[in-house]
C-alpha cells in the first residue's frame, strides 16, 4: 500500500512538470497582456506536434537529436507565439477585455485544422529520451527515469523562472507591468516589445512543456482542449500571476489525478474542479494569488445601453414578421437550422443578460442549457411528463442550479468567477455523464419528442420562436427595469453602488438565476427540437459556443446576442457544408471579424451610428 | 525665446466629453510653470496630453522645437520629458530599488545624469528602505519615489500632476525643496496645482486654465496681485 502511494506520488508530479509550464506561461501572459489565452492549449499541442517532427527529423537516438529537437520544437513555439501577437492581439489590446478571449479561440480553431492538415488524424507516438529510456527500482517497483527527469524540471524551471522575474531587468519589468501598464509605458518602455517578448515567452514555455511530455504520451489532436481546462484551472488555483501559485497547484492537481484515477475512477473528471470549486470559494484568488491592485478599468467608451429607439423597434418589430412568414415559404431544412438559431439565440442572450449588463462572465453556461434540456428529458423519462409540463421543468431545474452556483459564484468577480462557473459546469457535465443509472450517461436519453400538435417542423418552430421572442423581450425589459440598473451600477461601480444602498451581491445573484432560467428554456426546447439530450450539451464547447456568440455580437448591446447566435452559428454551419478545413475557416472568420469589429457586430453598428450623427454636429 | 514646450490648440476627449478645448502656452527652458484650475478644469488632462497618454484629438505640441503628439508615451518619455501621475502608481509589488530600476533610461547630453545613489542623497528616506516593498510605504514616501523613478529616466522636462495633493504640511515643504532642487540642476517643470501657496512657493510663472482653456498666463506677483482673476478661477 505505501509503495504504491508513493509511486502514484511520483506519478503526479511527473505529470505536474508539464502542466506547470504551460500554466506558467499563460499566467505570466495573462499578468502583463489581461489576455485570457485560450491558445495556450493549442501551442501546448503545437509543442508536441513540432517536437515530435524535429525529433524525427534530428534523430532521436542521439541525445543531441532528442534534446536539440524538443528546444528547437519550444523556440519554433515561441516564434509562432510572436506571430500570433503581431498579427492578431497587438491589434486588439484596446478592445473590450474578453474580446481577445474571443480573438484567442479564432486561433484555437485555425491551428486545430493546420495540425490536422500537417500531422494528419493518426496519433505520434513519441519517441523515447536517450539516456532516459530505463527503469528504476523504486519501492519496489519500476519506476521510469524518465518520469524522475520530469519531475527535477518542474522544480528547475521555477527557479530559473524566480531568476529571471527578480534578478532580470526584463523581468522586472514584466512584474511592473504586470501591475500597470500604461505608467511602464510612460517611463519610456516600448510596451509593445515587451508584450511581444512576453508573449513569445509563454509560448516557449507552453511548446517546451508539449515537446517534453513526448515520450511519456502520444501527440494528439485533442491534447489542446484537454490541457487548456486543466491549465485554466491550475492558473486559477494557484493564483493568476503567482508562478509559484501555479507550481503548487500543478503538483495538487497532478497528485490528485494519479491518486483519484486509483481510488474514486468514477469522479476523476470532476475532481480537479471539485478542488477548483473548493479552493475558490475559501480563497476567492487563489492559493497564493492576491486581489487585483490595478485600478478598476470604467469602460469609459462603451456605447450606453438605451432602451430601443424607434427604429430599433421597428427592426426588431421586422424581424419578427420575417421570421414568422419565412416557413410558409423555406424549405423543411432552412426551418430545422431556423429553429435551431432561434434556440441558440436565446441560449446567448440568457448569457449576454449576466454577462454584459450584469460584467459577470460565464465560461460554464452550457450548464443551464444542459440542465435544462435534462430537466425536459429527465420528466420525460420518469414522470412520463407529456411536453408542457417537461418544458416548465427545464427552466425550474436550470434555475435551482443557477440558484446554488451562483450564490457561490457571485462572491467573486473577473477572471475568478468566470472559471468558478466552469468549474460548476463541469461538475453538471460530470454527473450527466457517469450517473449512468439516472442519465444514461454517455448514451444520453432518447425518445424526448415534442407533443402531438407540436409534431411538425413547423408547428415546433412556432412553439420555439414565441417562447424564444418572449423570453428575449423579457430579459429586455428586465434590463430597463430598477434590477436591471442596480445590475449596471453594480458592475460599473460596486463600491459606490453598495453606498447608495444596492445590494450589490443579491443583485448579481438575481441576474445569475435569471440568466439560468432562460437558459434553461432554450435547453428545453432543444431537447425537445432533437429529441434526445446527451452530456455534450453540457459541456465546454457548448459554453465556448454561447461566450462567442454573445462576444461577436457585442456584449455591451441588447440586440447583439441574438445576431451573434445567427452570424455565429449560422456561419459555422454554412463553413461545414463547404469545407472540410471548416474550423480553420471559422477560425480565421473569427479573428477577422474581431481584428475589423473590435466591439462586435451590433456593438461597432451603433458605434458607427453615433459617430456618423455626432460627425455633422461638429 | 527658447522654448521647452509649446503647446497650441490642443483638443482632447474622454470618451464624449470634450476635456480641452484648445489649450495653448508655452515654456522657457529651465523655468517652472505652474498650471491651476479648479477640479475638473482640465489641469490632469493637459499633462496627459503632452505625455501622449490621452491622444490630442486637434492641436499640436512640440518639444524643444518637433512635434511630438500623436506619439506613443514611451517615444515621448526617451525624447526626455519626465512623467509624476497623481496617483502616484507606485509599483507596489517592486521594491524601492526595482522601482527605480523601471525608470533607468540611458545618460541624456545636458542634463544630470540620475543614479539610484544620487537620487538617495536628494531623498534621504529612500535610502533607508531600498528593499522595501512599494506598497509598504507611507504617502510621503510613496510621492517622494514617484519623482526618483522618472528622474531616473534624466528628462529634460519634468511633468508633476498635483505633487502636494494628500500630504502633510511638513511633506509639502519638502516638496518645494525638492522641486526647487531639481530646478537648480537645469530642469524645467510643468506642475499642476491647486494650492496657490505651493505654486507661489516653486513656480516662476503661473497658467490658470479653466473649462478646458487657459485664460490667464502670468507671473505668481501678477496673479497675486489681481484679486479678481483669483476670485474667478480659483476660489471654490
Amino acid at each position: 500500500m505505501l509503495d504504491l502511494i508513493l509511486t502514484q506520488t511520483l506519478n503526479g508530479l511527473a505529470s505536474a512538470s508539464s502542466l506547470f509550464l504551460v500554466a506558467s506561461g499563460l499566467s505570466i501572459i495573462f499578468g502583463v497582456t489581461r489576455i485570457v489565452n485560450f491558445a495556450h492549449g493549442s501551442l501546448y499541442m503545437l509543442g508536441a506536434y513540432l517536437g515530435w517532427t524535429l525529433v524525427t527529423w534530428l534523430g532521436p537516438a542521439s541525445p543531441f537529436g532528442f534534446w536539440g529537437g524538443v528546444l528547437l520544437a519550444a523556440l519554433s513555439v515561441a516564434a509562432i507565439g510572436v506571430l500570433i501577437e503581431v498579427a492578431i492581439l497587438r491589434r486588439i489590446y484596446q478592445a473590450p477585455e474578453l474580446f481577445q478571449l474571443l480573438a484567442t479561440f479564432g486561433v484555437v480553431l485555425m491551428i486545430q485544422d493546420i495540425a490536422l492538415a500537417v500531422w494528419g488524424p493518426e496519433d505520434k507516438l513519441g519517441p523515447r529520451a536517450p539516456g532516459f529510456k530505463s527503469f528504476v527500482i523504486l519501492f519496489d517497483s519500476r519506476f521510469p527515469t524518465y518520469e524522475l527527469l520530469l519531475i527535477a524540471i518542474g522544480p528547475a524551471v521555477l527557479g530559473l523562472l524566480w531568476f529571471l522575474f527578480r534578478r532580470t531587468r526584463w523581468g522586472t519589468l514584466v512584474r511592473a507591468a504586470t501591475q500597470d501598464r500604461e505608467m511602464v509605458g510612460a517611463l519610456g518602455v516600448n510596451q509593445r516589445l515587451l508584450f511581444t517578448s512576453v508573449f513569445a515567452f509563454g509560448a516557449g514555455l507552453a511548446g517546451l512543456g508539449g515537446a517534453l511530455q513526448l515520450p511519456r504520451e502520444a501527440a494528439t489532436l485533442h491534447m489542446d482542449l484537454s490541457m487548456i481546462a486543466e491549465v485554466f484551472v491550475v492558473v486559477v488555483v494557484g493564483g493568476l500571476g503567482s508562478v509559484t501559485g501555479a507550481y503548487l497547484a500543478a503538483v495538487l492537481i497532478g497528485i490528485l489525478h494519479a491518486f483519484g484515477i486509483l481510488i474514486f475512477p468514477k469522479i476523476t473528471l470532476v475532481l480537479v474542479f471539485l478542488v477548483m470549486a473548493v479552493v475558490l470559494v475559501a480563497k476567492p484568488h487563489g492559493l497564493l494569488g492576491k486581489p487585483p491592485t490595478g485600478q478598476a478599468r470604467a469602460p469609459a467608451d462603451e456605447p450606453l445601453l438605451r432602451p430601443a429607439d424607434r427604429a430599433t423597434k421597428l427592426a426588431g418589430l421586422a424581424a419578427l414578421l420575417l421570421l414568422a412568414t419565412l416557413p410558409l415559404v423555406t424549405p423543411d431544412y432552412l426551418v430545422l437550422t431556423l429553429t435551431e438559431l432561434l434556440i441558440l439565440g436565446l441560449f446567448a442572450a440568457s448569457l449576454h443578460f449576466m454577462m454584459g449588463p450584469g460584467g459577470m462572465t460565464s465560461f460554464g453556461h452550457a450548464a443551464y442549457f444542459g440542465l435544462g434540456a435534462y430537466g425536459a428529458a429527465l420528466a420525460v423519462k420518469w414522470l412520463g411528463a407529456p411536453m408542457e409540463p417537461a418544458l416548465l421543468f427545464a427552466p425550474l431545474l436550470a434555475g435551482v442550479a443557477g440558484a446554488v452556483f451562483g450564490w457561490f459564484c457571485v462572491r467573486l468577480s473577473g477572471v475568478y468567477l468566470a472559471m468558478l462557473t466552469l468549474a460548476f459546469a463541469q461538475i453538471a457535465w460530470a454527473t450527466a455523464f457517469q450517473w449512468v443509472e439516472f442519465t444514461g450517461g454517455d448514451n444520453g436519453i432518447l425518445g424526448v419528442w415534442p407533443a402531438q400538435w407540436a409534431v411538425s417542423k413547423t408547428a415546433f418552430y412556432y412553439l420555439v420562436l414565441g417562447l424564444c421572442a418572449a423570453c428575449v423581450l423579457l430579459l429586455r425589459i428586465m434590463l430597463f427595469s430598477p434590477l436591471g440598473y442596480a445590475l449596471r451600477a453594480a458592475r460599473d461601480n460596486p463600491l459606490r453602488a453598495e453606498a447608495i444602498g444596492i445590494d450589490t451581491m443579491r443583485v448579481q445573484w438575481a441576474a445569475f438565476v435569471v440568466a439560468a432560467f432562460a437558459a434553461g428554456i432554450a435547453g428545453g426546447l432543444f431537447a425537445f427540437f432533437k429529441g434526445s439530450v446527451f452530456p455534450t450539451y453540457l459541456a465546454i464547447p457548448r459554453s465556448v459556443d454561447a461566450l462567442l456568440m454573445v462576444l461577436l455580437g457585442g456584449v455591451q448591446t441588447v440586440s447583439g446576442p441574438i445576431v451573434g447566435a445567427f452570424a455565429y452559428a449560422g456561419l459555422s454551419e454554412q463553413l461545414s457544408r463547404l469545407t472540410m478545413y471548416w474550423r480553420f475557416a471559422l477560425g480565421l472568420s473569427i479573428v477577422l471579424l474581431v481584428v475589423l469589429f473590435p466591439r462586435g457586430l451590433v456593438g461597432s453598428f451603433l458605434a458607427w451610428r453615433e459617430r456618423s450623427r455626432a460627425e455633422p454636429a461638429r | 525665446m527658447d522654448l521647452i514646450l509649446a503647446v497650441s490648440g490642443l483638443d482632447a476627449y474622454y470618451g464624449r466629453a470634450h476635456i480641452l478645448q484648445g489649450v495653448g502656452f508655452g515654456m522657457a527652458r529651465g523655468e517652472v510653470l505652474a498650471l491651476m484650475g479648479r477640479n475638473g478644469a482640465g489641469k490632469s488632462t493637459t499633462i496627459k496630453a503632452v505625455m501622449g497618454l490621452v491622444p490630442p484629438a486637434r492641436g499640436e505640441v512640440r518639444f524643444e522645437g518637433s512635434r511630438i503628439d500623436g506619439r506613443q508615451p514611451f517615444e515621448i518619455a526617451r525624447l526626455g520629458i519626465g512623467y509624476v501621475p497623481e496617483e502616484r502608481r507606485i509599483f507596489s509589488e517592486l521594491t524601492v530599488m526595482e522601482n527605480l530600476a523601471v525608470g533607468q533610461r540611458p545618460p541624456r547630453e545636458g542634463v544630470p545624469h540620475w543614479t539610484a545613489e544620487k537620487l538617495f542623497a536628494l531623498f534621504p528616506n529612500l535610502g533607508r528602505m531600498r528593499d522595501r516593498a512599494g506598497g509598504a510605504m507611507s504617502g510621503g514616501e510613496q510621492q517622494m519615489l514617484t519623482i526618483a523613478r522618472t528622474l531616473m529616466g534624466n528628462p529634460r522636462l519634468l511633468l508633476l500632476d498635483e505633487p502636494s495633493e494628500g500630504l502633510a504640511p511638513v511633506i509639502v515643504e519638502e516638496m518645494a525643496k525638492t522641486i526647487l532642487a531639481l530646478k537648480d540642476e537645469g530642469l524645467s517643470i510643468l506642475l499642476s496645482e491647486q494650492n496657490l501657496h505651493f505654486a507661489g512657493a516653486v513656480a516662476d510663472r503661473v497658467a490658470i486654465i479653466e473649462k478646458g482653456a487657459i485664460r490667464f498666463t502670468g507671473t505668481v506677483a501678477a496673479l497675486t496681485a489681481n484679486e479678481a482673476i483669483r476670485r474667478q478661477y480659483l476660489s471654490v
